[in-house]
């Protein structure tokens, strides 16, 4: 990553242009040809930088107005294998893996989207039920005291 | 309320937008449209507050980034002090109170380990913060905030 990669991320962070040629507006914001910074956007994402260039929307305005983050425990033979398949419904937008605690056992965490708390609960039973698996808890929030996107290289 | 034509422009969209000189000419050709219908309708639905955000999401991992989720024990009555305190750093994206033992679960990115352990060490040492543990993500199975609109 040189300088160049640097501004141009920081510049695409900025609101998207809703023009007929957004990226020409971006580029003349960064300095370079429009060109240039099609091919290097195309490079971050053959490179798996860029993981998504499109559009994030609103879930709640969007009619999913529930979200639990549900944590598992599975079983670490079979770790792979159960993640790879929560992994696929459409109800889960993250599953990760993560490292575990003492007093913190749960190992897998998946967010679920419904349209109500009761549609978070029957879709985390299905799961447990499909995967056969016993221990869970669902984390419910009481507030969101921050959400935002990640702004990189502007510390 | 959205139309049926948004819901196929959102789909479309909340999965790819073109890398080219004119994207939404190269989108309003897959919707069978004009350009100016795809720009102004974005416009609108962006005012209406249904777009979150448009642009590139990156992998912070692969920028050389550093992430964690932390999950807080605060004490009851030390929850507005804490969480705003939490606040205060850029790198932290999502802090949400939940039910639960551990009440206060934000996401850390930061640009190297170092600053990360700096960051809890700070955030253990707040009034009111009785437990801190830092689950660091092995491995991500799925990373799309994606809702198929029917």
């Amino acid at each position: 990553m040189d300088e160049l990669d640097k501004k141009i991320i920081r510049a695409m962070q900025d609101e998207f242009p809703l023009v007929a040629e957004p990226y020409q507006v971006l580029a003349e914001q960064i300095g370079i040809a429009q060109e240039e910074l099609i091919e290097r956007l195309k490079r971050y994402k053959r490179s798996g930088q860029i993981r998504k260039m499109g559009a994030v929307l609103r879930h709640r305005e969007v009619g999913y107005a529930a979200n639990a983050l549900c944590a598992w425990v599975v079983p670490e033979s079979r770790l792979e294998e159960v993640a790879t398949l929560m992994a696929t419904s459409p109800s889960i937008s993250h599953c990760y893996d993560r490292n575990t605690m003492p007093e913190w056992p749960y190992n897998v965490y998946t967010m679920i989207h419904g349209h109500s708390r009761a549609e978070c609960e029957a879709i985390a039973n299905k799961i447990a039920e499909q995967n056969n698996l016993t221990e869970k808890t669902m984390l419910y929030s009481l507030k969101e005291w921050k959400k935002t996107s990640m702004r990189y290289f502007c510390e | 309320m959205l139309t049926a034509f948004d819901k196929e422009l959102l789909n479309i969209l909340q999965t790819e937008l073109p890398i080219s000189k004119r994207p939404f000419a190269d989108l309003a050709q897959v919707l069978g449209t004009d350009e100016i219908v795809v720009i102004n309708r974005l416009k609108e639905l962006k005012e209406q507050g249904y777009l979150r955000r448009i642009g590139p999401f990156f992998d912070s991992t692969k920028l050389g980034y550093a992430g964690t989720l932390i999950a807080t024990k605060v004490t009851n009555g030390y929850m507005e002090s804490v969480a705003s305190e939490i606040n205060t750093y850029p790198g932290v994206t999502h802090n949400y109170e939940r039910e639960g033992d551990f009440n206060l679960w934000f996401t850390l990115l930061t640009p190297d380990l170092e600053t990360q352990d700096k960051i809890l060490s700070d955030i253990r040492n707040l009034p009111g913060v009785e437990n801190l543990i830092s689950l660091k993500a092995n491995r991500k199975y799925k990373v799309s905030v994606k809702f198929k609109l029917k």
